[in-house]
């Protein structure tokens, strides 16, 4: 694998982690709880959205083939999507979507915040844009995990069914194959190793100060930087990517 | 001030075009009528982010669905900025969303109708939105403040809706034979509905007279309809759009185009809960509700155990 | 019907925008001082029109009432000679 090579995967990563999990957040609309929070869910959606836009047609930019970033999101298989495992889980509830954002969250703020010094420009500067974005994430779904873990008795058990159910995806995040060995090297990644301590004392404080013990699970699931996933992901981008898949060669 | 000097005071005000705002004393009828129409305008815009939510997830591009998506919340800050508005006459928002579930509270019927292929979305944010805009131009100038307001705020975030649709509807003209009958199929679909969405003729509308004299309603509903045809028809013709209309003709007298009748019996049917799509449209929004009950129990209730801990700290 | 009682408390909101005073925008519903700041910022800030939010709630505003509108405002009325229209200045007389 060449370093060109190794960098158009890890975009594609980012990207498809944001693609995917906007995609979930946008199932929620116009089934908020509340009208205010079905505005909030979108423009978090939209701040994904216009993420994983950057990093597709960063991807695009460096492909050797004349792909463009909606062939990249639309017209790849789910064994070509390197999305982690988490962000494809189906959404649950409200507390186990706000549960899985603020693991997710508190994950691309300690990633975007290493990549800043990263050797290529162009990473650097898209993780400085998507740190603004996730900070914001994780403040709003931290707050809802407080709420929920102090609120209601029933509130608080579905916040502990939402972190049992989740937290067997949470391993997969800090996994790195050829494509973070080659990356690191050079200085362009940073190893996730160093960041899952980070993650973890984040995080941490939040269910500590919501009640919430983290689940003492050993069946980690991995594969998704490998393009192993859940079935979840292959119904997803089924809706995702019919109108492209249906019509081949159409513009729109 | 006696009763008669209220109202004196009242008319005064809307003789000048001035503002009523909440807190004034106006007719128990006026306070009714604003009422109404702008909690059917809030229902409307939050009902209207179904038949757009079912293409959200489909959407064919990353830029289509951004556009969407930011549209969609559109609606629903609409929504929130005419529940707001409403709040302001003294009913509370969860009462307007259980008038809106008994059937008690009506929004517009163009929602009741299904979105069947892409381009529905395109003609959505063409005619739909293009009818709304006409409509709600007008409304900035209504004589109740908070009402007035919400449409100046809500027409200035519009303005991009309709462009979208129409942009939509442009390159599907430009596309695949698919895509082209997909456009035309929507804008058979989609034309008669939008015309109705500026209600009955002004001679069979007792409403349109009595909210005229308060300058609730600023133009007639066939004043406003012949706006929107006049401009729209010529839209369609430039993309190469038909218009689903036999006896459409251009009056070179008047200048305006002349449409055939529309069919209001198809307009009462789905009022009556007749469309294909009023059952899911209601039944979704109660299913929601609902199912969010046990996350507002539960924000209160941490509020509340809040609220004592600094109080008695 | 189920939905009676679980209406969230009414939080009038204010933004300011580039060095203009704060303006009345409208209103939101939420549980919390935090959630209302991010409910404001979700619903009028969506087009970046915002650099500070207040949010009061709606129940502690106190307003003067339409009765009082003659004792508080009429008054001011005829002291005309608070405006600087009011004073006649010396024909030649610039930049005053």
């Amino acid at each position: 694998m060449t370093t060109n090579e190794a960098l158009f995967n890890f975009s594609l990563r980012i990207a498809d982690d944001n693609l995917v999990l906007a995609q979930r957040l946008a199932e929620w609309c116009s089934r908020g709880p509340i009208l205010e929070e079905d505005l909030a869910i979108t423009n978090i959606s939209l701040d994904l959205l216009g993420e994983a836009e950057d990093f597709y047609e960063y991807a695009a930019s460096l492909g050797d083939e004349k792909k463009s970033a909606d062939d990249l999101a639309f017209l790849r298989s789910e064994r070509e999507y390197f999305n982690h495992l988490l962000v494809e889980q189906p959404n649950g509830d409200f507390a186990c979507t706000m549960m899985k954002q603020m693991l997710y969250a508190g994950y691309a703020k300690h990633f975007y915040e290493a990549l800043l010094n990263s050797k290529d420009e162009t990473l650097g500067a898209l993780a400085n844009k998507g740190l603004k974005e996730v900070k914001y994430h994780f403040r709003h779904s931290s707050e809802w995990i407080i709420r929920f873990g102090k609120g209601t008795e029933e509130s608080q058990l579905k916040c502990n069914k939402a972190i049992e159910e989740l937290w067997r995806f949470t391993d997969d995040l800090f996994e790195m194959n050829a494509t973070d060995k080659i990356l690191m090297t050079q200085g362009i990644s940073c190893s996730l190793m160093e960041i899952h301590p980070l993650w973890k004392a984040e995080i941490s404080h939040v269910l500590d100060e919501a009640g919430i013990a983290i689940p003492e699970v050993n069946n980690a699931i991995k594969g998704g930087i490998n393009g192993l996933h859940t079935e979840h992901l292959g119904q997803l981008l089924c809706e995702m990517q019919y109108l492209q898949r249906a019509h081949p060669g159409a513009k729109w | 001030m006696t009763e008669e000097e209220k109202l004196i005071r009242f008319n005064s005000l809307i003789e000048q075009d001035e503002k009523i705002e909440p807190k004034d004393w106006m007719p128990e009828a006026y306070r009714k009528t604003v009422l109404r129409q702008m909690t059917q305008h809030a229902h409307s815009e939050v009902i209207g982010m179904q038949p757009e939510g079912n293409w959200v997830l489909r959407a064919p591009t990353l830029r289509a669905k951004k556009i969407l998506l930011a549209k969609i919340q559109d609606e629903g800050g609409h929504g929130l900025y005419l529940y707001s508005a409403a709040e302001t006459l003294g009913m509370d928002r969860s009462t307007m969303i259980q008038q809106l579930h008994e059937g008690k509270a009506k929004y517009s019927h163009i929602f009741n109708y299904p979105t069947l292929n892409w381009a529905d979305i395109g003609a959505i944010g063409w005619l739909v939105d293009g009818a709304a805009i006409v409509n709600q131009v007008s409304l900035q100038r209504t004589s109740y403040g908070p009402y007035a307001r919400a449409m100046v705020r809500i027409c200035k975030e519009e303005s991009f809706h309709q462009r979208q649709g129409y942009e939509i509807m442009a390159h599907m003209m430009e596309g695949t034979k698919a895509q082209r009958e997909m456009a035309q199929d929507a804008m058979n679909r989609w034309w008669w509905p939008s015309l109705m969405m500026f209600g009955p003729s002004d001679k069979d509308s007792w409403h349109t007279q009595e909210s005229m004299h308060w300058k609730i309603k600023r133009s007639s509903n066939d004043d406003l309809r012949q706006k929107f045809i006049d401009k729209t028809v010529d839209q369609a013709y430039v993309i190469g759009l038909t218009v689903p209309d036999k006896d459409l003709k251009f009056n070179e007298a008047t200048s305006h185009w002349e449409i055939g009748a529309i069919n209001w019996d198809e307009f009462w049917n789905v009022v009556k809960g007749n469309g294909l799509c009023n059952h899911k449209r209601i039944s979704h929004h109660i299913q929601f509700h609902n199912l969010g009950k046990w996350v507002r129990e539960a924000i209160m209730a941490y509020a509340e155990k809040n609220n004592q801990l600094q109080t008695s700290n | 019907m189920e939905n009676n009682n679980d209406q969230l408390p009414l939080w009038e909101v204010f933004i300011q925008k580039g060095g203009s005073p704060f303006k009345h925008e409208g209103s939101i519903h939420a549980s919390d001082k935090n959630m209302a700041l991010q409910n404001a910022r979700d619903i009028y800030t969506r087009r970046g029109e915002g650099r500070l939010i207040w949010v009061v709630p709606s129940n502690a505003i106190a307003s003067t009432s339409v009765e009082d509108e003659a004792e508080f405002f009429d008054p001011s009325d005829d002291k005309i000679y608070r405006h600087p229209t009011f004073y006649k200045m010396p024909e030649g007389a610039k930049n005053i």
